[in-house]
Formats: structure tokens, C-alpha cells, sequence
């Protein structure tokens, strides 16, 4: 029965609406902008039933049609996101380094052994954490930090879709990836929830 | 004339290796910094973690645990 079947189909679709959100909502940094590709991901995936076959790869399939309309967002305001992604006006002062190194080079905290952390990568805990510490970037490194590491975009896309130089590139990059670990360092692997 | 650099700037030069190809001469710094330095190896090691995170984050999906498995070799830039 036709009818009933896209039904179900369409149910579907919108119960993962909340996940697809969660990750429009990190990339975009833009409430409006994340339900519009959310929106338009649900709407293409109704038009086009067919070209899914395996029930359970109905989310990837999803993931894989929000990619394409989040890059279709970024480049329809790409004036805006241009402007919020230099690293000189769009989160100015955001530098850890100072931090991090003490003024002769040296770590001012030595980086600590994370172990081996199969178990670590097994549990749905740390990927909270590590998606709170990407949602704690300002919104500018987390758009970049983000293409590179969901949507999986080359340094070279990433400056094209955002207008940033190679060099603004890697120094956001850069204090996204030194942020990362501190937080990481900070809120998992130097607790270790898991151990006594 | 290979000046060895700080823990800072190798600590940049691993980070950079992430994103994007490294000099023939930084690369070499990097490695002989490694060999020397007893804080570093342990940076190294979190960088690998953090890509493996990464990289099992976005294929994570509740009802369908990824495999793992990624080496230490420098991904594409």
C-alpha cells in the first residue's frame, strides 16, 4: 500500500529530526539557518523516497542530504560568514598559546598520557563531552573547526566557502585543535569518570 | 642548519601536520624534537586521539557502534 508506506516514511524523517538539528546547529552556529537545513534535508528526503533502499542507513543517508544544504546556507550568506570567520575581528584574542607554553617554549603543564583509550572512544559520555567542547569554540572557529572535521572539506574548500586566507585557516585550526585538547585534557581524560 | 625548536613550536608544527603538508626541513625538526623531548611523545599520542575521536564521532550513530582504526600517517590536507 502506497500510502501507508509513506507514511511511515515520513515518521521516520522526523524522528530524527532532533539529531540532524544537533549537528546543523554546531556547524551553522545560526538557530534559523541550522531548522532551515534541517527543513530542506526533510523535504528533499520526501521527494525522493526511492533512492534510499536499507532502513537502516535512513540516518546516514540524511547526514549525508544535510551536508550538502548546510554548504548551500554558507554560501547564501556567505557576506556574513566571510566577515565572522576572520580570526583578527571575528574572535580576536582568542589565543591559548600563551597559556599552553610558558615563555621559554616549554608546556606550562605538561601534557598528560591519555592511555589507551578504546574504551574511552566506546562510550556515548565522551561524545557528549567532546561535542560540549566544540559547541564551547566561538562560533566563528567552530563553523571552521567543524567543515574540516564533519563535513570533511579540504583546507582549500574551507577558505573558498569562507573567504579566509590559508594563513587565517591554519591559525584558526590551530587554536580550535589546542582548545580541543585542554578541554578534552580538562574534562575527561584527567578525570576518568570511569575509574576510581 | 637544523636549530632545534621548542616544545611550543613542534607542538605547532604536529598541529599543523593535521591540516595540511609540512615542510621536508620542519618535518625533520619535528621528528628530531620528538626524539629528544619527554613531554612532547605524550602530545603526539593526544592528537592521534583526537583524530580517531573525531573520526569515530562522525560516524557515530546510536544504534550502530564504527569501527576504529586510523594510523599515525598524516591524512590528506
Amino acid at each position: 500500500m502506497p500510502a501507508q508506506m509513506s507514511i511511515s516514511f515520513e515518521q521516520q524523517l522526523v524522528a530524527h529530526r532532533d539529531y540532524l538539528l544537533k549537528f546543523a546547529r554546531l556547524q551553522l552556529r545560526n538557530e534559523s539557518w541550522a531548522e532551515d537545513a534541517v527543513s530542506e534535508t526533510i523535504v528533499a528526503a520526501l521527494g525522493k523516497p526511492q533512492s534510499f533502499g536499507n532502513r537502516s542507513q535512513l540516518k546516514t543517508w540524511l547526514v549525508g542530504i544535510l551536508k550538502h544544504k548546510v554548504i548551500d546556507i554558507f554560501r547564501m550568506n556567505a557576506r556574513t560568514v566571510a566577515v565572522e570567520s576572520n580570526p583578527d575581528t571575528g574572535y580576536a584574542g582568542d589565543d591559548l598559546d600563551g597559556l599552553v607554553f610558558k615563555a621559554n617554549g616549554h608546556f606550562a603543564q605538561p601534557p598528560a598520557d591519555w592511555g589507551n583509550p578504546e574504551q574511552d572512544l566506546q562510550s556515548q559520555q565522551f561524545f557528549l563531552i567532546l561535542e560540549a567542547c566544540t559547541e564551547k569554540m566561538p562560533a566563528a572557529m567552530g563553523r571552521v573547526f567543524l567543515m574540516r572535521e564533519w563535513l570533511e572539506l579540504s583546507s582549500n574548500e574551507i577558505c573558498k566557502e569562507l573567504g579566509l586566507s590559508p594563513t587565517n585557516l591554519y591559525v584558526t585550526m590551530h587554536r580550535a585543535r589546542l582548545r580541543l585538547r585542554e578541554c578534552l585534557e580538562l574534562n575527561w581524560f584527567g578525570t576518568r569518570p570511569g575509574l576510581p | 642548519m637544523l636549530f632545534m625548536p621548542t616544545c611550543k613550536e613542534a607542538a605547532a608544527l604536529l598541529i599543523a601536520n593535521e591540516d595540511r603538508v609540512i615542510s621536508l626541513t620542519d618535518r625533520t625538526r619535528m621528528r628530531l624534537h620528538l626524539r629528544a623531548c619527554k613531554t612532547c611523545p605524550n602530545f603526539e599520542r593526544q592528537l592521534l586521539i583526537m583524530r580517531n575521536a573525531m573520526h569515530q564521532w562522525r560516524n557515530y550513530t546510536e544504534d550502530a557502534p564504527q569501527n576504529r582504526d586510523e594510523t599515525l600517517e598524516s591524512r590528506a590536507p
